[in-house]
C-alpha cells in the first residue's frame, strides 16, 4: 500500500480576528490538527484600537479541504471573517525580504546591479557585504534570491505574504 | 468611586460562584485539588449551587456530560491543574465529537508561577485548545464574570461543545467588582452562530422533497441537541412526507423505533434496510448528521445517485467528507419548522411512495437483526432484547460503554424519544457509561437509568461506583460479560485472522463481590433461564445494582459493514465471515 496525495491549489486567505492571546496557537494548531498546509502566515493589529488582527495565510490544497479550511477558520470564536481573496480575484500581494549578499569585486558589483534591476534598496553595506531590502510578490522574491546565491547570498529574512483586495471597498 | 455606586468587591472564587448561580447552574461535578481550594472553600460556604464528589476527574467529565445529555442542560466541572486538567481531557474530547455543551473550570498555579514548570502545573490552555470549542485564560478577576457567562453561551449555542475556563489561583483570591452582563457585553463579538436557515434554500429543499420518489430522512443528533421540540418537528415532516427514517447512533430517539417509518439505525452495524435504502434513495435528507466514516462506509461507493440536502448548524460540517447538492447552514429544528410551514402553504400532497416502501420492504424481509437462539448460553442480542422487554413501560434513559453491547444496545433497545440514550459515539470512550449514567440520574432522579455494559469498559471508570454509593443514586449497571474486548476480537476475527492478539479479558474481578464492596448489590446472571428473573430482581431492588450477565463468548455484532467496504456490502450473519483483509482494508479506522 502507498500514500496517495492530491492535486493542490494555492490560496491566499485573510482572516479577520480578535487581538488576544493565544490567537496564533489557535490558528496554527488548526492547520496542523486538521493536516492542512501554511506556506505563508503574517499576523499584525489593524485597527486604531489594536483590538482586531489581520492575519494573511497562503496555503495549498484541493479544492474541497480549501473550503474546508475556510468553514474551519470561521467557526473559531475570535474570528470575524475570512476572505479567500484568490477566489475573489482581483486583489494584491506583496512580501518583503531583508538579504544578506557577501562578495568582493565583480560579484559586488554585480549584487548592486541586479539589486537595482530589482528596486532593491540598501540598508547596510560594509567593503564586503550589503543588506537588501526587497518588497514584491513571493515570485519576484524567489526570482531574487535565486540570482543572490550566485553573487554571495549569506541569509535572508522574509516577512511572508501580506495581501488586500483591490478597489475602495473592504473585502 | 466618585460619581458612582460603591460596589462591593468580592473574590475571583466567590465571582465565580455568582455567576454560576446567575446562569442557573445547579449541579458541578468535581475533584478538589491545591489549585481550586479557594473555590472550593467558597462553594463550602454557599447552599445554592450542589457539587457532586467524583472518584477521578475523568468520571467528572463523563457525568456531566451525562447530565447534558439527558437534560438538555449544561453540564458543569471544577477539576485542579495539572492531572486533573489532563485527566478531564478524554471527556472533553468526547465532548467535543459529539456536541455536548460543557464548561469545565479548571484551576491553574498562580499567575506568576505560569510557565515555571511549578507544582501541578500544565499548559491546560495549549493542552485543550484544539479540544474545546473554546477556551479561556483568565488573569483578571474583573473579567471572570463577563467570561462565564460567555463560555456558557458558547457551550450551548451554535453547534454546542465543551468550553474551558482555567483560572489561577490568585485569581481565585484576589478581588474585584462583579455584575450580570448582558449577551450584547460579552467578549467576542465575532461570534454569531448561524440559526435561522435561508429561506430560499428551505424553499429548495421542499421542492426537492416533493418531487422525490425514493426520499430517506437521514437523521442525527443535531436533532437532540435542537431540543425535544426538534424530535417533534422530524415526525411531523415524516408525516406529511411519508419518507423513511433512519438514525445514526447520536440521533436515536428523535423518530420513534416503534414507527412505521423507522428503517433502524444506519451505518456500519446499521440495518440492512437502512443501508440499503441510503444507497438506493434518489434524495436523502440529512438532518443534523455530519456524514461519519462510520455511517458512510466507503465513500467513492456511498449513495452514488442520490441528491442530497444536508441541514447543519456547523458550516464546516458540509463537503467535509460526503459531496452535498443543497448544504443549509441553521439549526435543524427551526429548519424542519420551517420546512413545515413551507410544505403546508406550497399545498402539497404527501407523495405516492409505494414502489419505494414495497422495494424497502423487500429489504426489511431479509431481517438483518435476526441472530442464531441458543438454549444453552446467554446469546447477548437476546439478552438486551428482554432488558428493553422488561423496561420499556418505565421509559428508561441508557448509557453504554463503547463496543459490542453499545451495538446490540443501540440495536435491539428500541429508543421512542430523544434525550433517553446517552453514548459515547465519536470519540468511542470506554469508561463513558458509568460516570454519564450517574450524570443522567443526578438530573433525572425518578428516571430509571441503565448503564449497558461490557466487562472490559466497565473497569475503566469502575471508581465511580462510590460516587453513585455517596448520593445514593439507584442506577442499574448491566454487564454483558463474554470475557473478551469484544469489538477488538470481532475485527481480529474478521481482518487479522482470528489471531487475538490481547483482547481477552484475563483476570476479571467477581462483579458481584465488587459490587458488594462498593456498597452496591451485585447479582449474576449465568444461563438463559435465569435471565429475566435475574432483570427482574434488578428492577426491584433499591438502590445501585450491578449485573453480571454471563453471555456467549463468540458471539460478534451483526450485522456489519466492514472496514473499507460499501453498504451494499454488508454481512449480515455470523457464518458470512471472512478471515484475513488486505492492507487498504486494514489501514482504515
Amino acid at each position: 500500500m502507498h500514500i496517495r496525495t492530491e492535486k493542490a491549489e494555492r490560496h491566499t486567505l485573510s482572516v479577520l480576528v480578535d487581538n488576544e492571546a493565544g490567537i496564533l496557537a489557535r490558528i496554527a494548531g488548526l492547520f496542523s490538527a486538521r493536516g492542512y498546509n501554511i506556506e505563508s502566515l503574517t499576523v499584525a493589529d489593524v485597527t486604531e484600537d489594536e483590538k482586531i488582527s489581520r492575519i494573511t495565510i497562503v496555503t495549498s490544497g484541493p479544492r474541497g479541504v480549501i473550503d474546508q479550511i475556510i468553514s474551519q477558520l470561521d467557526r473559531l470564536i475570535p474570528v470575524h471573517k475570512v476572505t479567500d481573496l484568490t477566489e475573489l480575484g482581483a486583489h494584491v500581494e506583496r512580501e518583503l525580504a531583508l538579504v544578506k549578499v557577501r562578495g568582493t569585486g565583480d560579484h559586488r558589483i554585480e549584487a548592486l546591479r541586479l539589486a537595482e534591476v530589482y528596486r532593491a534598496r540598501v540598508l547596510d553595506a560594509t567593503t564586503s557585504s550589503f543588506v537588501f531590502e526587497v518588497t514584491g510578490g513571493s515570485e519576484k522574491i524567489d526570482k531574487f534570491l535565486e540570482l543572490m546565491r550566485e553573487v554571495g547570498l549569506i541569509e535572508v529574512a522574509r516577512t511572508g505574504v501580506a495581501a488586500i483586495a483591490r478597489g475602495r471597498d473592504a473585502a | 468611586m466618585e460619581g458612582e455606586a460603591m460596589v462591593t468587591e468580592r473574590s475571583g472564587a466567590d465571582i465565580l460562584i455568582e455567576a454560576l448561580t446567575d446562569l442557573g447552574v445547579e449541579v458541578v461535578f468535581g475533584y478538589p485539588g491545591g489549585a481550586v481550594l479557594p473555590i472550593y472553600d467558597a462553594i463550602f460556604n454557599q447552599t445554592r449551587i450542589r457539587h457532586i464528589l467524583v472518584r477521578q476527574e475523568g468520571g467528572a467529565v463523563h457525568a456531566a456530560e451525562g447530565y447534558a445529555r439527558a437534560t438538555g442542560k449544561p453540564g458543569v466541572v471544577l477539576v485542579t491543574s495539572g492531572p486533573g486538567a489532563t485527566n478531564a481531557v478524554t471527556g472533553i474530547v468526547d465532548a467535543l465529537m459529539d456536541s455536548i455543551p460543557l464548561v469545565i473550570i479548571t484551576g491553574q498555579v498562580p499567575t506568576g508561577l505560569i510557565g515555571t514548570d511549578a507544582f501541578q502545573e500544565c499548559d491546560t490552555i495549549g493542552i485543550t485548545r484544539h479540544c474545546t470549542k473554546h477556551n479561556y485564560l483568565v488573569k483578571d478577576p474583573a473579567k471572570l464574570g463577563d467570561i462565564v457567562h460567555e463560555a456558557f453561551h458558547i457551550a450551548t449555542s451554535g453547534r454546542p461543545g465543551p468550553v474551558v475556563i482555567d483560572l489561577p489561583k490568585d485569581v481565585q483570591v484576589a478581588t474585584a467588582a462583579y455584575r450580570k452582563p448582558g449577551t450584547a457585553n460579552l467578549p467576542h463579538k465575532g461570534y454569531r452562530p448561524q440559526v435561522k436557515a435561508d429561506p430560499s434554500l428551505i424553499g429548495a429543499a421542499v421542492e426537492m422533497i416533493a418531487s422525490a420518489k425514493r426520499p430517506i430522512l437521514y437523521t442525527g443528533g443535531g436533532i437532540i441537541n435542537s431540543g425535544p421540540a426538534a424530535s417533534q418537528l422530524l415526525r411531523e415532516l415524516q408525516r406529511l412526507t411519508g419518507a423513511p427514517v433512519t438514525s445514526t447512533l447520536m440521533g436515536l430517539g428523535a423518530y420513534p423505533a416503534s414507527g412505521d417509518a423507522w428503517l433502524g439505525m444506519l451505518g456500519m452495524h446499521g440495518t440492512y434496510e437502512a443501508n440499503m435504502a441510503m444507497h438506493g434513495c434518489d434524495l436523502m435528507i440529512c438532518l443534523g448528521a455530519r456524514y461519519d466514516d462510520r455511517v458512510t462506509g466507503r465513500l467513492d461507493a456511498f449513495s452514488p445517485d442520490s441528491t442530497k440536502i444536508h441541514i447543519d448548524i456547523d458550516r464546516a460540517s458540509h463537503n467535509k467528507t460526503v459531496q452535498v447538492d443543497l448544504p443549509i447552514v441553521g439549526d435543524v429544528g427551526r429548519a424542519m419548522e420551517d420546512m413545515i410551514k413551507m410544505w403546508k402553504a406550497s399545498q402539497h400532497h404527501k407523495p405516492d411512495l409505494t414502489a419505494w416502501w414495497a422495494q424497502i420492504e423487500e429489504w426489511r424481509a431479509r431481517d438483518s437483526l435476526y441472530f442464531p437462539p441458543s438454549d444453552t448460553e446467554i446469546m447477548p442480542q437476546e439478552a438486551v432484547r428482554r432488558l428493553h422487554e422488561a423496561t420499556k413501560a418505565r421509559k428508561p434513559i441508557i448509557t453504554t460503554e463503547v463496543g459490542q453491547h453499545q451495538m446490540w444496545a443501540a440495536l435491539y433497545m428500541g429508543f421512542e424519544g430523544p434525550n433517553k440514550w446517552l453514548t459515547s459515539g465519536g470519540l468511542g470512550t470506554m469508561g463513558y457509561g458509568l460516570p454519564a449514567a450517574i450524570g443522567a440520574q443526578l438530573g433525572n432522579p425518578n428516571a430509571l437509568v441503565i448503564d449497558v455494559a461490557g466487562e472490559a469498559s466497565i473497569q475503566m471508570n469502575i471508581q465511580e461506583l462510590a460516587t453513585a454509593t455517596q448520593y445514593k443514586l439507584p442506577v442499574k449497571v448491566f454487564i454483558l460479560n463474554n470475557e473478551y474486548m469484544g469489538m477488538v476480537r470481532q475485527w481480529q476475527d474478521l481482518t487479522y485472522g482470528g489471531r487475538h492478539s490481547h483482547s481477552y479479558s484475563d483476570s476479571l474481578p467477581d462483579f458481584v463481590k465488587l459490587a458488594e464492596a462498593y456498597g452496591w448489590t451485585g447479582i449474576r446472571i449465568e444461563g438463559p433461564d435465569e435471565l429475566d428473573a435475574g432483570i427482574a430482581r434488578m428492577l426491584e431492588t433499591d438502590g445501585p445494582v450491578m449485573v453480571d450477565c454471563r453471555v456467549s463468548k463468540v458471539a460478534n455484532c451483526f450485522p456489519m459493514i466492514p472496514s473499507g467496504a460499501a453498504h451494499t456490502e454488508m454481512i449480515l450473519h455470523a457464518n458470512e465471515v471472512s478471515g484475513e483483509m488486505d492492507d487498504e482494508a486494514k489501514a482504515l479506522v
